[in-house]
């Protein structure tokens, strides 16, 4: 449990000081909600405020874009010579990973807080009691820790920290084909049957049901079974590849 | 086994994926002392080193480090040993002094007997100004003793050491030669590979030569001396006619050729009587010989003596 801690002030002193990915995990989302509401925005016609309907989604991204980079911490420890001293030193690969989701969850939580703030100042008005909203942000975190275990899984895939970075935007495109910016029935017919059946959409609708108080788009238990499945399917990946990759 | 081994493998097989690295290696290393495993790149000896270190598993053979089976009680093991790697294994963008209390907590040291420890190895790496600052500040000497230090945060009594100065600087190498020494004197057993043979004969009581998975020789930088001739003279041409036909009359007996330098070395006792005789033989008309030396052998002679090639050689 202590060496846990430890490997997870590791990660977090990583985090803090690698400005690149703050910034990326920090702003990125900032930017894309700007982006969103201002440019495409007008365009979009959805009978409510737009303001309102693409903040849950950027939430969402911002949850991906953060977690993603998991990958590149835990290829970058990989590819040199930490890895050796953590296992000579008795420590389980599966404690320096989770080490990584901690920061990753940690680094969600203040992007997702200064996302909120900024979402406020430019018109987001959620309808929601506190727990609804503790709900949100629990689903949120939830969908952090399994996406972050799936960059971890890819993180020890690929062999080179250049490639793990592609895993951010592989998953930036599976969130953009959601309900996450535009609402699903304005797709072409073909995409429509993937972005309704992938994880984003059920995520997406339940975070934004909750904090708007739609409680007909909530998709609690789909949502939290693309989380968990996700999860222990990344996780059992990652024992897997730690093995192979350290033998 | 005996307990005054710190190191004793027998029979060390390893293939990766078809490709024999390692075809029965056995070692014995004694308590205390300092051991070199001498080889060109892809010798095997990053292999033996992790396979030592309980990092890998061997396919076949066994070894106890520090009184342990390394596969039974690998735990035991790591407990006792530690590694430095060709990769340093540290944090660039945390200071010197967070790695090492790192290290120190990995280690089961309290929050302040880490604190403690770290404070102690930066003094006596003389990294204690540079403690304060990111890794990623450092130069390449300072990055490897600082690796050295952090490998010592849990006191190991067994030091393994993959290519300790490789891509070093002259002086810094020097420094972390004096380093290592005063770690051997304080007791420790030290397991080191290089490919710098002037590195093991400076720094290892024992020295084994490994080449293509196998040991082709062992002992001290004296006895493995002995194996050649004790001496060679070295003959250096005017010109690369003179230098063509000097090693052409040789032939086999060559055991230095510097087409670079002009100079062909041959072995010899050292006594008047021969080195006179041999430059008679080298050259009746007294005109293709402009130089001469006599030097004793040194270890990469009996490189090329044991593995038929140089260690350039190897590397292509």
């Amino acid at each position: 449990m202590s060496d846990a801690l430890t490997m997870a002030g590791r990660s977090l002193r990583l985090s803090a000081r690698s400005p690149e990915a703050l910034l990326t995990a920090l702003f990125l989302p900032v930017m894309l909600m700007v982006v969103f509401v201002y440019l495409f925005g007008g365009a979009v016609d959805i009978g409510t405020k737009y303001v309102d309907y693409v903040v849950p989604g950027v939430l969402l991204l911002c949850a991906v874009t953060g977690a993603a980079t998991t990958a590149v911490t835990v290829c970058q420890d990989l590819t040199g010579g930490i890895i050796d001293r953590f296992r000579s030193l008795g420590v389980p690969g599966t404690t320096v990973l989770a080490g990584h989701v901690t920061a990753s969850l940690l680094r969600n939580v203040i992007s997702t807080a200064l996302v909120t703030a900024v979402a406020f100042g430019i018109g987001f008005r959620p309808h929601s009691s506190v727990a609804a909203f503790a709900a949100a942000l629990g689903v949120l975190l939830l969908f952090v820790a399994a996406v972050s275990w799936l960059a971890a899984a890819f993180g020890l895939l690929v062999s080179a920290p250049e490639a793990a970075n592609s895993a951010m935007f592989v998953l930036m495109f599976l969130s953009y084909a959601s309900s996450a910016f535009v609402p699903i029935r304005t797709m072409p017919w073909w995409l429509r049957g993937f972005a309704r059946n992938q994880p984003a959409t059920p995520v997406t609708e339940t975070i934004r049901g909750l904090l708007l108080h739609q409680p007909a788009d909530v998709r609690l238990w789909s949502a939290l079974a693309w989380c968990l499945g996700i999860m222990a399917v990344s996780v059992a990946s990652c024992s897997l590849l730690y093995r192979r990759r350290t033998a | 086994m005996s307990e005054e081994l710190a190191i004793e493998a027998s029979g060390l097989v390893k293939s990766y994926r078809g490709v024999r690295v390692l075809a029965g290696v056995d070692l014995r290393v004694p308590r205390g002392s300092v051991f070199a495993l001498l080889g060109p790149n892809g010798a095997g000896k990053t292999t033996t080193v992790r396979i030592l270190s309980t990092l890998a598993l061997a396919d076949g053979g066994q070894a106890r480090v520090a009184g342990c089976d390394v596969v039974r009680d690998r735990r035991e093991v790591r407990r006792r040993i530690s590694l430095t790697g060709q990769f340093a294994a540290l944090d660039d963008v945390a200071t010197g002094e967070e790695n090492l209390r790192m290290m120190g907590r990995l280690s089961g040291l309290s929050r302040v007997a880490a604190r403690q420890r770290a404070a102690d190895l930066l003094g006596q790496f003389e990294l204690t100004e540079a403690g304060r600052r990111r890794v990623g500040t450092y130069s390449g000497g300072m990055r490897r003793r600082l690796d050295l230090a952090a490998s010592l945060v849990g006191r190991p009594s067994v030091i393994f050491l993959d290519e300790p100065s490789t891509g070093l600087d002259p002086p810094s190498r020097q420094r972390l030669w004096q380093v290592i020494a005063d770690l051997a004197a304080s007791g420790v057993t030290v397991f080191l590979t290089t490919q710098y043979l002037e590195e093991a004969d400076r720094l290892a009581g024992r020295i084994a030569v490994l080449d293509a998975g196998r040991l082709v020789a062992e002992g001290t930088a004296a006895e493995l001396k002995q194996r050649v001739a004790a001496r060679r003279l070295d003959l250096t041409c005017p010109d690369a006619m003179a230098f063509a036909e000097v090693s052409r009359h040789f032939g086999e007996r060559a055991v230095h050729l510097d087409p670079a330098g002009l100079t062909v070395g041959v072995a010899t006792d050292g006594s008047t009587a021969q080195v006179r005789a041999l430059l008679d033989e080298a050259d009746p008309g007294r005109c293709l010989i402009a130089d001469f030396a006599v030097r004793g052998a040194t270890l990469d002679d009996v490189f090329l003596t044991l593995t038929g090639h140089t260690q350039e050689a190897a590397h292509v």
